[in-house]
C-alpha cells in the first residue's frame, strides 16, 4: 500500500482512507534467546473488518500485537498500521494488551486519566468527558471513583477496554478481551466490539477461543508456532472444506448404495448412519431418493465444517493448547 | 484490497451515501482533523500535562510523603538532642559543634545537610529514580503508556525531570525542617562561618539558599544514575538497590587511603562540597568543580538511559 506522507503541504485529504488498517510483511521477532516467537509473518487486516487473530497460548499473537504497538523491534520485516509512521498511527489505536495493568492506588477514572495524558494528540479539555464517556461505555460509570485495587477481575477487564476506548479510534487492537469474563461479560464485550465496529472502526481481535471469533469476526488468521496457517474472511476459510450430509438410519447398507446412486463422493457407511459429501446435491431430493427406495431416514442434517474443523485441517493439532 | 477500494470510493462520494450505510470513521472526522501533525505548541503542552500526572503521582503516593516526612524528623531530631545536650553541659564542657549550633539558628541547617547528604537522602531520591521506569514496567503499565503512545524519549525525560523535582522537594524539606526547627530552639542573629568571619542573617539565609541549589543538583545527578539503573530491570527494588550499593561502595572507596587518586571520580565526593559556603568569600571554585561533577553524571547516565530504553523491547 502507499505509504502516506506528512510532511508539510502534502495533500493529506485528497489520500484515500481505503487499503489495509494493518499491513505486515515477512515480520519476524526472534527474541535473545534464539526463540522464535513470530515466523515470517504476511498478514493483511482490511480497514472496517472485525479481525480475528487466532492461535493457540504461545504461538506469537502476543509478540505479534507488541510489535505493531512499537513495544518490540522486529528482527526482520516491515509493518505498516494505518499507512501512517508509529507515531502518527497510535494515537488513532486502541489497544488492550495481554490484561489490564493500572495503578492499584489510583481510582478507575484517575487511571484513565493519566494515560489520557501520556497521549500527546489527547486534549485535556475534553479529557474528563472523554474518561467518562468511556466508562459508561463499558458501564463503570458506577465504580469511576473506586480504587483499581478494588476492582474485580471484570471490572479491571472493562476498564483496559475503556482505556482503548479514550479517544477517537481508526483501529482496536483486543489481545484476549474476555479473558477472566464471566458469561455475562463475555456477551457484552461481543456486543461492544459489534458496535464499534459498525461505527466503522477496524477491532482486530486475538484469541484462543474459537467459537468467540465465529461470532464476532467478519475475517480471521490462524497462528501456530509463529507462522501465519491461514487467513481470510471466515466464509472462505470455511469454505476450503466441504459440507456434508449425513443420514442417520438403521439400514446403513441401503443408504450408501442410493447415495453411491445418486453421485455423492466418499460415501462412508459408519455405525448407524452413513456420511457423504454434500456437493451440489440438494438435501431434500437426497432426502427423497431414500425413501423412494424403501430406506428408513431417522434423520438427515447438512454438517458445514465449523472455524474448529478448519483448524484441526490445517494444523492436525486440537485448538486449546494451553502453556 | 481492490474491493475495500470500490466500496470506500463510493461511499466517499458525498450524495452516493446510501441512506442505510454506516458512516465510516473517515467521513465522521475530517482526515486533516485526525491525522495531521500535532502542532509544536501542543506538543509541548502535551509534554507539560504528561509531567504534571507524573509529578501528581510522585507527590500523592503515601511512600514517597513518608519518606519526605521522615527526612523532615531528622533535623527535628537533631536539633533537641542537641538543644538538650547544650543546656545540660556546662559551657567548658561543650564540643565546638554543639557551641556553633547552639549559638545560631541557621547552623542546623548546614548540619543536617552534613548529616543526610551521604546516606538517608541518597536512598530517599534512589526510591523514586530507581521505581521510574521499572516500576512501571513491573505493574505492566509501562506497555500502555507507550502504546499511548508516549513516546520512549518524552517518556524517559519527564520520569528524569520528575526525579529532580522530587530530589529539589528532599532537599528543600530538609531545609526548611532544620530552619524552623533552628529559628524556635536557638538564638538568631549574625552567623559564624568556619572561617570565624560574621554574615548578617540574611547573607546566611542566601547561603542556605545557594546550599539547597547545590546539594539538589547532586541528587539531581545520583537520580540519573537511578533512572539508568531503572532502565535495565522490571523490578524496581534492584533498580533501588543498586543504586544503594552504587553510594556504598563509592563511600568504601572513598574511605581507602591509597585510592584517593579516584576520589574525584566518585559522586558521592562532591555531595559533601556544599561546606564551601561557609567560607568566607563562597569558595565558588569548589561549587564550580562538584557542579561540573554532576553534570558529567548526569550526562552519562542519561545517555546511558536514552541509548538502553529508547531501543529496548518491553516484554512486561
Amino acid at each position: 500500500m502507499t505509504a502516506i506522507t506528512l510532511e508539510a503541504g502534502a495533500p493529506f485529504g485528497a489520500a484515500p482512507p481505503s487499503g489495509d488498517a494493518i499491513v505486515t510483511h515477512g515480520l519476524t521477532k526472534r527474541f535473545r534467546g534464539g526463540q522464535i516467537a513470530v515466523d515470517a509473518l504476511d498478514l493483511a487486516v482490511p480497514r472496517g473488518s472485525v479481525f480475528g487473530f487466532l492461535g493457540p497460548n504461545g504461538s506469537g499473537k502476543t509478540t505479534t500485537i507488541r510489535m505493531l504497538l512499537g513495544l518490540v523491534a522486529p528482527t526482520a520485516g516491515t509493518y505498516s498500521v494505518l499507512g501512517l509512521s508509529a507515531a502518527h498511527a497510535l494515537p488513532l489505536v486502541g489497544a488492550l494488551v495481554e490484561g489490564p495493568a493500572f495503578y492499584p492506588y489510583l481510582s478507575g477514572a484517575a487511571n484513565l486519566m493519566r494515560f489520557d495524558a501520556a497521549d500527546p494528540t489527547a486534549e485535556r479539555a475534553t479529557a474528563k468527558r472523554r474518561v467518562a464517556d468511556a466508562l459508561e461505555r463499558v458501564g463503570l460509570s458506577a465504580a469511576a471513583g473506586k480504587r483499581y485495587r478494588n476492582y474485580s477481575l471484570g471490572m479491571r477487564q472493562r476498564l483496559a477496554i475503556a482505556a482503548a476506548l479514550l479517544g477517537p479510534r481508526e483501529l482496536l487492537i483486543l489481545d484476549e478481551p474476555t479473558n477472566g469474563l464471566d458469561p455475562q461479560g463475555t456477551r457484552e464485550v461481543r456486543t461492544l466490539v459489534k458496535e464499534i465496529a459498525a461505527d466503522g472502526t477496524t477491532v482486530f481481535v486475538s484469541s484462543h477461543l474459537l467459537a468467540e471469533i465465529e461470532q464476532m469476526c467478519t475475517h480471521a488468521a490462524i497462528m501456530r508456532t509463529g507462522r501465519l496457517v491461514a487467513q481470510g474472511t471466515i466464509a472462505s476459510l470455511s469454505s476450503g472444506r466441504v459440507a456434508l450430509v449425513k443420514v442417520e438410519t438403521p439400514d446403513v447398507a441401503d443408504a450408501a448404495r442410493t447415495l453411491g446412486t445418486l453421485g455423492l463422493a466418499d460415501v462412508r457407511p459408519g455405525n448407524g448412519a452413513v456420511t457423504a459429501e454434500l456437493g451440489g446435491h440438494a438435501p431434500e431430493k437426497i432426502n427423497a431418493a431414500l425413501v423412494g427406495d424403501g430406506v428408513a431416514v431417522r434423520g438427515l442434517a447438512v454438517v458445514r465444517p465449523s472455524l474448529e474443523d478448519v483448524f484441526v485441517g490445517l494444523t492436525g493439532e486440537g485448538f486449546d493448547v494451553d502453556g | 484490497m481492490s474491493t475495500a477500494d470500490t466500496q470506500t470510493g463510493i461511499r466517499r462520494t458525498p450524495g452516493l451515501v446510501p441512506v442505510a450505510e454506516t458512516m465510516r470513521t473517515t467521513e465522521r472526522h475530517p482526515p486533516e482533523e485526525i491525522s495531521a501533525p500535532v502542532p509544536p505548541a501542543r506538543r509541548t503542552w502535551a509534554f507539560w500535562r504528561l509531567l504534571g500526572s507524573e509529578l501528581g503521582l510522585t507527590f500523592r503516593r503515601p511512600r514517597n510523603l513518608a519518606l519526605l516526612a521522615v527526612l523532615a524528623l531528622v533535623p527535628i531530631v537533631l536539633g533537641i538532642g542537641l538543644w538538650i545536650a547544650a543546656g545540660s553541659g556546662g559551657d567548658d564542657e561543650m564540643s565546638g559543634l554543639i557551641q556553633d549550633v547552639a549559638g545560631n539558628s541557621l547552623m542546623l541547617t548546614f548540619l543536617s545537610f552534613s548529616f543526610l547528604v551521604l546516606l538517608l537522602m541518597p536512598v530517599v531520591v534512589s526510591v523514586v529514580a530507581g521505581d521510574s521506569i521499572a516500576g512501571e514496567a513491573g505493574t505492566g503499565t509501562l506497555r500502555y503508556l507507550l502504546a499511548a503512545p508516549a513516546g520512549r524519549t518524552r517518556l524517559l525525560a519527564v520520569k528524569y525531570l520528575n526525579a529532580v523535582v522530587f530530589a529539589y522537594a528532599a532537599t528543600a524539606v530538609v531545609a526548611l525542617s532544620a530552619l524552623l526547627t533552628g529559628l524556635i530552639l536557638f538564638p538568631g542573629g549574625s552567623v559564624t562561618l568556619l572561617s570565624g568571619t560574621t554574615v548578617s542573617m540574611a547573607d546566611g539565609l542566601l547561603r542556605i539558599l545557594v546550599t539547597v541549589g547545590y546539594v539538589g543538583a547532586g541528587m539531581a545527578a545520583l537520580a540519573a544514575v537511578a533512572v539508568a539503573l531503572s532502565t535495565f530491570t522490571e523490578v524496581s527494588i534492584g533498580a533501588i538497590a543498586g543504586t544503594m550499593v552504587f553510594i556504598i561502595v563509592c563511600q568504601v572507596l572513598r574511605a581507602i587511603p591509597d585510592l584517593a587518586p579516584i576520589a574525584p571520580y566518585l559522586l558521592p565526593t562532591w555531595f559533601t562540597n556544599f561546606d564551601a559556603v561557609l567560607r568566607s568569600p563562597i569558595d565558588t571554585a569548589a561549587l564550580r568543580d562538584g557542579l561540573l561533577a554532576f553534570g558529567a553524571y548526569i550526562m552519562l547516565f542519561g545517555s546511558i538511559a536514552w541509548a538502553r530504553f529508547s531501543g529496548k523491547d518491553i516484554t512486561s
